[in-house]
């Protein structure tokens, strides 16, 4: 006899519409719990309030990738055309890349030839603001992770064409058996299924 | 609720046609552009695919021949140092800026209709920026060196120069590139994780569910996804619209007459919106009818974009006008001698009659709307534009340069075979590029579309008649806020 080990990751109810989904997801915010989500194939206007959710936090790491990339452009751009660093006492730092400033057009070299810079100054905070938004996305929401006990679950798949789902989660304080399922179908959910992972 | 009843209450200006026609469901969307990827591809699939990889050889052979033999075998002399491959340059980069002008500033003024278009504009922004990036890379001659324009520590202690527009574009360009293509895979992932959930188990799956990273639709996710959607697009609308500036600081910062204008940054852009909206109807039109997504792509779709045509076809119409005005008006000789030469007395003078016909009277067109209706005038129109924008591209960088201070120097642009086959094999490389990912991409944003739909909003009113979504009768600030629970 073959045994396996599992746990039981909570509940999954499906829902008609988006509608319906909508107000399910007010009813368990209200019922107070706090470790469950919804799956829909599209965000849902208004859902984070439904839900209880607070703003994202991504655009204040974004901030700083931003500041980062125009600190970057800034002094790339000044330690390798500008005598600026040595007028602040902190030459030193021109002297690690061994630098000519390539005088052209007769362009100053020293900081007043700040405006020239700008353009790259812009491109670089874009480019670094780019790429904290997608990797700051991707650590706040936990992805790429390679499976998901959800996706054991045979009516799951779902969500990605025209389901709506709910489910919460068994390590949730208020979650039991019999309390979430009813909620759930008092909610009107349909299909509902324990998903159980393999340990 | 009587319908009728309803309609007499709304004003009659808010009735908006549908963003979907024939009342289409989620599965039915999922289905139909799945169905593309999953199905047989159509024999026009191969009839295009054939002769654009058979094009995409010829480019790889011309670049070769460049290589191996030398810079020489273009046509560019003194004092046309820049021309067909500079004007290549201008010409693909352009393109690629209604891709971003549709997925960032569309969507940050929540233009709905965007939707439909916008991953395969944000596709063709890539694919586009390939071509372009092509161009300057051989230009500096000895390829292989190009990597000196990487900001890298290197044995000769010389750093770029930051301060030259040159510089500045491979900033530009090479940022552009890469936005792009993070905004074009953010907006994959829902999508690919549709598509990982249609596919048996095997290779596929296994591909677009690495791609998809594991992608549930949870809500926790999507708002924090759409947080990131929005900050793209707001990142991405400065981008775009310094690109194509910078672009045109390469001739404006210079002191060539005809050039050294400070109207060049928005005269570049508003073209580049423009060859760019011409470029994704001249792909969409027929990707619409092909593959039946003539509910989709709606006839408003392809008015909108006719409209965009037309309003950027006459700011670059007002800016040729404003040119020749200032030439005129500066009372200098040199500048109002490139304008005469460029126009009326000069060798090139017919690029110009083409750059003025296409790009400022075809569109004029569209003021009607049966032509904006009619799909064969808009791919007509677009045709020329397209033609069109290659010319302005081609009048002021080498038409100029034929004409130069110097009389003694003068000397008129012929372009080689290398030239002309070089520009006729990126095309084939663009479509190749498109017709892979017709083949393994989903060509319209799924999750977006599906978003759109009357039924996705949690506060449609059955009540309310098709098409009006309560949102859009709502004040700003009471959108997105809950209804008061219903006691």
């Amino acid at each position: 006899m073959s045994t396996t080990l599992k746990r039981v990751h909570g509940y999954l109810a499906e829902f008609d519409s988006v509608k319906d989904l909508y107000h399910a997801a007010e009813q368990v915010r209200d019922a107070g719990y706090s470790r469950w989500d919804v799956h829909s194939p599209f965000p849902i206007h208004g859902m984070d309030d439904a839900m209880g959710n607070p703003r994202s936090r991504l655009p204040y790491l974004v901030f700083c990738g931003g500041i980062t990339g125009t600190t970057v452009a800034f002094v790339l751009e000044t330690i390798t055309q500008t005598n600026f660093w040595s007028h602040i006492g902190l030459g030193f730092l021109q002297k690690i890349v061994e630098t000519y400033p390539t005088v052209v057009q007769a362009k100053p070299t020293d900081i007043w030839t700040l405006p020239a810079f700008f353009p790259v100054m812009f491109e670089l905070t874009i480019l670094f603001s780019a790429f904290t938004t997608l990797f700051g996305l991707l650590a706040l929401i936990g992805l790429p992770r390679w499976n998901h006990p959800l996706f054991a679950s045979r009516n799951f798949p779902k969500f990605s064409d025209d389901g709506f789902f709910v489910c919460i989660e068994a390590r949730d304080p208020k979650f039991s058996q019999e309390g979430t399922k009813s909620l759930l179908e008092k909610a009107g959910g349909k299909n509902i299924e324990l998903v159980e992972d393999e340990i | 609720m009587d319908a009728s009843a309803t309609a007499s209450n709304t004003p009659r200006i808010l009735e908006r046609e549908p963003l979907v026609l024939n009342n289409r469901s989620y599965s039915w969307i999922t289905n139909r552009i799945c169905g593309i990827v999953e199905n047989k591809q159509p024999t026009l699939w191969w009839i295009l695919m054939v002769p654009s990889v058979l094009l995409t050889g010829l480019m790889v052979f011309c670049f070769a021949y460049l290589i191996s033999t030398g810079v020489g075998v273009w046509g560019q002399k003194q004092p046309v140092a820049w021309a067909w491959d500079i004007t290549n340059f201008v010409f693909w980069i352009g393109i690629g800026h209604a891709g971003t002008l549709i997925s960032a500033i569309l969507f940050l003024t929540r233009q709905k209709w965007r939707t439909s278009v916008n991953r395969a504009a944000e596709a063709m922004t890539i694919f586009a920026v390939m071509c372009a990036g092509l161009f300057p890379a051989f230009h500096v001659g000895r390829v292989w060196m190009v990597w000196f324009l990487a900001p890298i520590p290197n044995a000769n202690a010389i750093w770029q120069n930051f301060k030259s527009p040159l510089l500045w574009d491979v900033f530009a360009v090479s940022t552009y590139f890469s936005v792009s293509a993070v905004f074009w895979f953010l907006g994959l992932v829902p999508d690919l994780a549709t598509l990982r959930d249609r596919c048996r188990p095997g290779l596929k799956k296994f591909l677009y569910g690495l791609f998809a990273l594991g992608w549930r639709g949870g809500n926790r996710h999507w708002s924090h996804y759409e947080t990131a959607y929005m900050l793209l697009a707001a990142l991405s609308t400065p981008l775009v619209l310094s690109v194509h500036s910078v672009v045109s600081f390469d001739f404006a910062t210079s002191v060539v007459p005809g050039w050294h204008t400070t109207i060049f940054p928005p005269y570049f852009v508003a073209g580049a919106i423009f060859g760019g909206f011409a470029m994704v109807l001249t792909l969409m039109l027929p990707v619409r009818r092909i593959y039946g997504l003539d509910d989709l792509i709606t006839p408003k779709h392809v008015d909108n974009m006719a409209k965009i045509i037309l309003l950027t076809g006459t700011i670059v119409g007002y800016a040729y006008c404003m040119e020749l005005f200032v030439a005129y008006y500066s009372g200098n000789p040199y500048e109002a001698a490139a304008f005469t030469l460029r126009g009326l007395t000069g060798p090139s003078t017919w690029a110009y009659y083409w750059m003025f016909g296409c790009n400022v009277f075809a569109p004029q067109l569209f003021w009607s709307r049966w032509c904006r209706h009619n799909v064969w005038i808009v791919m007509i129109v677009c045709m020329f534009v397209n033609a069109g924008m290659w010319f302005e591209r081609y009048v002021i960088i080498a038409t100029t340069l034929e004409r130069h201070m110097i009389p003694g120097s003068w000397r008129v642009y012929e372009a080689t075979w290398v030239d002309k086959y070089t520009f006729l094999g990126t095309f084939g490389f663009f479509m190749m590029l498109f017709l892979l990912f017709l083949r393994f991409l989903p060509v319209i944003a799924i999750g977006e579309v599906k978003g759109v739909l009357p039924q996705s909003n949690p506060h449609h009113d059955d009540h309310a008649e098709p098409g009006i979504q309560e949102e859009d009768l709502m004040d700003y600030a009471d959108r997105h806020v809950p209804k008061p629970a219903a006691a």
